[in-house]
């Protein structure tokens, strides 16, 4: 084992770390944020003014959007054109594709998804929302609940996301008006106890003014609560890491096969869930073969623990056959392994989804072929109801399936897990990615 | 004790913290690690592609980090368009053979002879958007299917909105009202023949958080990232190094100053910045401190047109 052990510095320049010290005491974390809701219920403005208020923008990204609102006819400034990066998102003044942006407080790092409103684009609402851990739904307040308000609840429900804060704009539409910010409460209170959401936290907002997203707003005196930012700095996010279960998919295996490392064999991946420690007995999976854990390595240097969400290299002391795609978990907690799989499906594509049909199934970094086999329900966004017999599912659409994979799957239940309980569906064909499927 | 109690929205209730909070630069770490070893399980012929600058210099550092005691399962690629500073061409040798890596250099002036391409003209004549020329070929020449690049969402407002496994065409373009979902950290990287997949492992990261990395891990930089005297010619505001590919004329001010550059590009289209910093701290004290964002600051290329960016990359740019 001895030939094993080194040290990254000697790969890095011959540099030492420095001390730990100052990071072991006080750390900075990353709250990851979405922000959701219908068409121009003024979403990309907040994300502006969040970034304006907190004067995280610079001075040359202002003068390019100054410049560009100076054409137009009510001459104020628009925030949204910070985040609305295409071409074609400003000749419409809509969002098309999330875009990410980037600040932070002396407490943390915020990495912001702006989410397009429109229903065609749902699925890239999807695709930054499935890595945020807190999601803000905006609601104008002229409007109240809406189709789009609900099923961007709905994908916050069936995605797990933690935190929901639900921010109720354009306050001074409807003159900062504590009733009719009660109403829409009352009305989201009943939606989202049907879809099983819970720990809703409520501010009124103008992010157009700037009520209460980073200073508390004069215009609000009712409400008492924090402002936005005060939320998101504040909002306890430690436990949203999953340390109980240990999963850890392998994605490549490390041999460098030269003389003094003759017998080296690395396991590289993340450690996606859990605590993994030297002289664990661990199981392979699918395959179900036991060993135990001799060595762990972080950054080249050895360590006697690793957890989530670190990036290590495990080694085993059996020379068993591992290969990316699978799964080392311990021996005390395992996934379930199955071929047969309940799932429910945003389908992203716009080929319909076809009971029967083929296609990848990829989860972290297992790839498989895998078959359609019933469709068992589709969900209405508006209802909530189950159509069991749906005509056709188009992009969208939610559905429970059953599907079968070539090979077993080691995985959670989403709900339970999420970060083992995900997996998407590709397209043979065209390679897109058509499906994220939630399995149950 | 109290952290034991919550449970968190899947149910569980953790085992005490401890010291097992991992900061914002070990998170922002382990995630590129992640993308890069998903880019050796999933491609054949993948490259990193390495311009000398210190967000490439931080990929390969985490390529480090992410494959050793084993080789690179890539090699190093640049494209070397004539005008880049020795500074920078040094550091990219020496790194190369420091840690024995495969180093493959392609230069823009050859395709421009070859393809009989017309030489960009002007002041400070660039041939930025050549390169993507060079890249296609190269890319076609060792049939790479993957190109690991260090390209930042935070730089540009089209970048803001790329997918961490951007898909190519075979004409190396980019169809940004048509990107594939991309759900959790599950990254698909099938492509048909002949396609390829740009992908950027540190999206995610900031120049702030770049800088504090680079202090953290005590990485060496090319020493044009620190303040040193420097002829320059003063042009629009901005900071232009004198050198062989400048265009003079005869109202030009030449002068020193002292200057550091914020990112390393052409000579011909990169600004320095006026600094007395000389270590890193007082680098990012100025970074922290600065008003202005590391495009608008350094780059003279970019000012020409609102979706010069998005242009460029829709044609096959990184
Ligand atoms: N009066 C008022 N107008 C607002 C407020 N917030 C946003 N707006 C306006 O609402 C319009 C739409 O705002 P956007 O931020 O582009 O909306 P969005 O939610 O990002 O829209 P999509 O991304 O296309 O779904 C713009 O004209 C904004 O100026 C507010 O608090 N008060
Ligand atoms: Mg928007």
């Amino acid at each position: 084992m001895d030939a094993q052990i080194y040290e990254v510095k000697q790969f890095l320049n011959n540099k030492t770390y420095l001390p730990l010290g100052d990071r072991g005491k006080k750390i900075m974390d990353i709250l990851r944020f979405i922000t959701a809701g219908s068409v121009d219920d003024g979403k990309s403005t907040l994300i502006g003014r969040l970034l304006y208020d907190s004067k995280s923008i610079m001075i040359d990204h202002l003068e390019a959007i100054e410049k560009q609102t100076k054409n137009r006819e009510d001459g104020e400034i628009d925030l949204a054109l910070l985040t609305d990066g295409l071409r074609a998102e400003r000749e419409q003044g809509i969002t098309i594709d999330v875009a990410y942006k980037y600040f932070s407080t002396p407490k943390r790092k915020f990495i912001i998804a702006d989410a397009p409103g429109h229903i065609q684009y749902t699925r890239n609402m999807v695709t930054g929302a499935s890595n945020s851990e807190l999601i803000i739904i905006l609601i104008d307040a002229r409007h109240g609940v809406i189709e789009q308000t609900r099923r961007h609840s709905i994908i916050a429900s069936l995605l797990n996301i933690p935190h929901v804060v639900v921010a109720v704009n354009k306050m001074d539409l409807v003159e900062y008006s504590e009733d009719v910010y009660n109403n829409i409460l009352i009305d989201y209170d009943v939606m989202a106890k049907q879809l099983g959401i819970k720990h809703i936290t409520y501010i009124p907002i103008s992010a157009l003014n700037g009520d209460n997203i980073v200073d508390p707003s004069q215009h609000l005196p009712w409400y008492k609560g924090d402002t936005l930012l005060n939320f998101l700095e504040n909002v306890s996010i430690e436990n949203d890491i999953n340390l109980t279960n240990s999963r850890f998919p392998v994605q490549y295996v490390i041999r460098p096969q030269t003389e003094e490392l003759h017998d080296y064999r690395g396991y590289a991946g993340k450690v996606i869930s859990g605590i993994y420690k030297v002289g664990d007995a661990i199981t392979v999976l699918p395959s179900g073969v036991k060993s135990k854990i001799s060595l762990i390595e972080l950054g080249g240097k050895p360590v006697e623990e690793a957890f989530a969400p670190q990036s290590v290299i495990l080694h085993l002391e059996d020379d068993v056959d591992v290969s990316r795609g699978d799964v080392l978990v311990r021996d005390e907690d395992l996934p379930q392994v199955e071929q047969q799989l309940e799932v429910l499906i945003c389908w992203m594509d716009s080929k319909p989804l076809v009971a029967g049909n083929k296609y990848l199934f990829q989860i972290n970094s297992t790839r498989v072929r895998s078959i359609l086999k019933s469709i068992d329900y589709k969900l209405d966004v508006n209802t909530l109801e189950k159509d069991y017999s749906p005509q056709n599912v188009g992009l969208n659409d939610i559905v429970r399936a059953t599907i079968k994979t070539a090979q077993p799957i080691a995985f959670d239940s989403y709900q339970s897990l999420r970060v083992n309980g995900g997996a998407i569906l590709i397209d043979e064909t065209s390679n897109v990615t058509v499906g994220a499927c939630m399995i149950q | 004790m109290i952290n034991n109690e919550i449970k968190n929205s899947e149910g569980i209730s953790n085992p005490p913290l401890g010291a097992r909070g991992l900061d914002y630069l070990d998170q922002l770490e382990s995630e590129s690690i992640h993308i890069m070893r998903e880019v050796a399980g999933q491609f054949e012929r993948p490259a990193l592609l390495f311009s000398g600058g210190k967000d490439s210099i931080v990929l390969v550092h985490l390529a480090l980090k992410a494959f050793r005691p084993g080789k690179f399962p890539f090699p190093l690629v640049h494209i070397d368009t004539g005008h880049n500073f020795q500074e920078a061409l040094d550091y990219r040798d020496n790194l190369a053979a420091e840690i024995g890596e495969k180093l493959i250099v392609r230069n823009v002036g050859d395709t421009i002879k070859a393809k009989n391409l017309t030489e960009p003209k002007g002041k400070f004549a660039s041939r930025n958007a050549l390169q993507t020329y060079t890249l296609l070929d190269t890319i076609e020449e060792f049939k790479f299917d993957a190109c690991i690049g260090g390209a930042r969402r935070d730089e540009e407002k089209a970048r803001a909105k790329e997918r961490i496994f951007s898909v190519r065409d075979e004409f190396g373009q980019w169809n940004p009202k048509l990107q594939r979902p991309e759900l959790w950290s599950i990254y698909n990287g099938k492509i048909d023949k002949g396609e390829n997949v740009r992908v950027f492992p540190i999206s995610n990261w900031t120049e702030l958080d770049i800088w504090n990395y680079i202090r953290r891990e005590n990485i060496a930089l090319p020493s044009i990232y620190f303040a040193h005297n420097r002829e320059v010619i003063e042009y629009q505001g901005q900071f232009v190094a004198m050198s062989k590919f400048v265009e003079l004329e005869p109202t030009d001010k030449i002068s020193v100053k002292k200057v550091r550059y914020r990112t390393v590009g052409d000579m011909t289209c990169t600004a320095a910045v006026e600094s007395d910093a000389t270590g890193i701290d007082d680098i990012i004290n100025e970074i922290i401190a600065t008003k202005t964002s590391e495009r608008g600051e350094t780059r003279i290329d970019d000012k020409v047109s609102e979706a010069a960016m998005e242009d460029r990359k829709k044609n096959g740019y990184f």
